[in-house]
């Protein structure tokens, strides 16, 4: 059933010559969700989104996006979607404020209204009255974000937003992203893990044209063989006799010495167990230097699924 | 569906304006046309107030000249990656086909019309007929029209200018020639297909334009080659669009 307030993607594949760059994938997207695409360059995260903007057509397979079909109707849903493309594409040669009015035409929108909107939130007013190709990097990539909020779209699709931006003017582009999050469907991709983590309520790994993980990034940190590990450094070497005791623990999978004087304990099915943990160390009075709690990296979790290790 | 049309017609005409390309065309239109009709056209030796010896330079000048503007249309748009913009935007594939087309042919004819000195002297010079100076400005704009939606097909092809220039002169140059009182076509090709290419020459359609006869055969057949070269054009930037 096809719904008016969601994307579904149904066994989308995409074929250049004999390279599948998309492979019979599927997946729904909700509004209010911002859902992150991760994978290695070349694993078909541009390839997909370009396909959810009707810039190429589907091999096979079908993209509804808010009950429009792309095949059918992909005027409609090109009306609802926003799309900041990978590259900074822009018509270098325009003034930004031209090259503004004419995304605002384009869209069919009258008025200053919409403009002032876009310029407010990507703070642009100090280069409105410049040409395209003398603006930095950033400036040039919030030009291009401006374009895609200018008609409040319904649907975003970006690819790698906060690419070639400082620190600082990522946090600015997540905490807009974060703000528009509640009254839209977001599709981003990039590859900067720590992105996922602050702006995506969900995370979907792509590789070599398949989904190859599709959770939360909490699920995902999961995924880390040291997720939920607790690591124990102690004062003096450690001794055969505490690693046996705490391999006996119901709680415990296993423990291995980390170091000269520094233990890593697993736990059963990656439950946090740092309290028990740290009680049983006391009571048998361990010497310690220090407690830690893994998380597990993302980076990690990253090259496992990507490069078919084990996850 | 067709108010896609106007920003992009509009964008495009300002983008003629704004750099060097629109007056660098018309200035050189312009002298162009001036040196072929008096210099080496020799309108005054010829005695006759005309402008027969004007109009008949026009296919040759819009062989170099319609090229030449109608390269970039796609290939800049196909380079920088502007066409993923413009494209994934509620635009069709018509209106955007449509409104570069019509902007280049604005430029085109604006430097058509900056030569009414020539129908000025003219008619200073003696009781020319007016019909056919008339209708031959009609031919030598659907001409450049022509000319204009053919180069849009083959800067459409690629990412290069120059190879897009080079490929429009020859395409529209053997365009021109064909059939052309047959004199380049070897015995064995048969009288009927030459009358046929001849009827498809790009040069015998404005021939009879310029005479002052306004035969509704030459204007469909611009036409026609307009709007199935514009159609090419749509079809060849939906495949190559995301090469």
């Amino acid at each position: 059933m096809e719904q008016a307030d969601c994307i579904e993607v149904k066994n989308l594949t995409k074929v250049f010559g004999s390279i599948k760059a998309v492979d019979n994938i599927s997946f729904n997207v909700k509004k209010g969700e911002v859902f992150g695409f991760l994978g290695p360059n070349g694993a078909g995260k541009s390839t997909t989104m370009k396909m959810l903007t009707s810039f190429i057509h589907p091999t096979s397979g079908s993209i509804s996006i808010l009950g429009y079909d792309l095949a059918l109707a992909s005027m409609k849903a090109k009306e609802k979607t926003g799309y900041l493309p990978e590259t900074v594409a822009l018509y270098a040669d325009m003034v930004t404020l031209d090259f503004l009015n004419f995304i605002r035409e384009v869209r069919g929108l009258k008025g200053r209204a919409p403009i002032e909107r876009v310029v407010n939130l990507c703070s642009l007013q100090s280069v409105l009255d410049k040409k395209i190709e003398t603006l930095s990097k950033g400036f040039k990539r919030r030009v291009a974000l401006a374009q895609a909020l200018m008609h409040d779209p319904e649907v975003l699709i970006m690819d790698e937003p906060t690419d070639g931006l400082d620190p600082n003017q990522k946090a600015e582009v997540r905490d807009l992203i974060r703000e528009m999050a509640k009254e839209k469907i977001i599709i981003l991709s990039t590859h900067i893990l720590e992105e996922v983590e602050a702006v995506c309520t969900r995370a979907v790994i792509i590789n070599e044209g398949q989904i190859r993980f599709d959770g939360t990034p909490d699920e995902l940190r999961r995924r880390s063989g040291i997720h939920n590990a607790v690591e124990i450094k102690l004062n003096s070497p450690v001794s055969n006799e505490s690693i046996n005791k705490l391999q006996e623990l119901v709680y415990v999978e296993s423990v291995k010495q980390a170091g000269k004087h520094s233990l890593m304990i697993f736990p059963e099915n990656k439950k946090n167990i740092s309290h028990e943990v740290m009680a049983f160390a006391i009571q048998n009075g361990f010497d310690i230097d220090e407690v830690s709690l893994k998380q597990g990296s993302l980076n990690e979790v990253f090259r496992n699924i990507t490069e078919g290790g084990v996850s | 569906m067709n108010s896609g049309i106007m920003p992009i017609l509009k964008r495009e005409l300002a983008g003629y304006f704004t750099t060097p390309v629109a007056y660098v065309f018309i200035i050189l239109f312009l002298v162009m046309s001036g040196f072929l009709t008096f210099n080496i056209g020799g309108y005054f030796e010829a005695g006759q107030a005309d402008m027969r010896g004007f109009f008949s330079w026009h296919p040759w000048l819009y062989l170099f000249f319609v090229p030449a503007i109608a390269m970039r249309l796609w290939t800049e748009e196909r380079r920088l990656g502007t066409i993923e913009l413009l494209l994934t935007m509620p635009v069709s594939m018509f209106s955007a086909v449509t409104g570069k087309f019509l902007a280049a042919w604005m430029v085109i004819t604006l430097s058509l019309s900056f030569t009414f000195p020539m129908v000025l002297t003219t008619l200073y010079l003696g009781s020319p007929d007016m019909g056919s100076i008339i209708t031959g400005y009609l031919g030598s704009f659907l001409m450049a029209g022509a000319y204009l939606a053919l180069g849009s097909c083959f800067s459409a092809m690629g990412k290069n200018q120059v190879v897009s220039f080079i490929i429009s002169v020859v395409v529209i140059f053997i365009l021109m020639i064909i059939g052309l009182s047959g004199m380049w076509l070897p015995d064995f090709i048969p009288e009927v297909l030459i009358g046929a290419l001849s009827n498809l020459s790009l040069l015998n359609h404005f021939n009879s334009l310029q005479r002052g006869v306004i035969d509704l055969r030459d204007i469909i057949y611009y036409l026609s080659v307009i709007i199935c070269s514009l159609f090419a054009s749509a079809v060849i930037i939906n495949v190559k669009k995301a090469e």
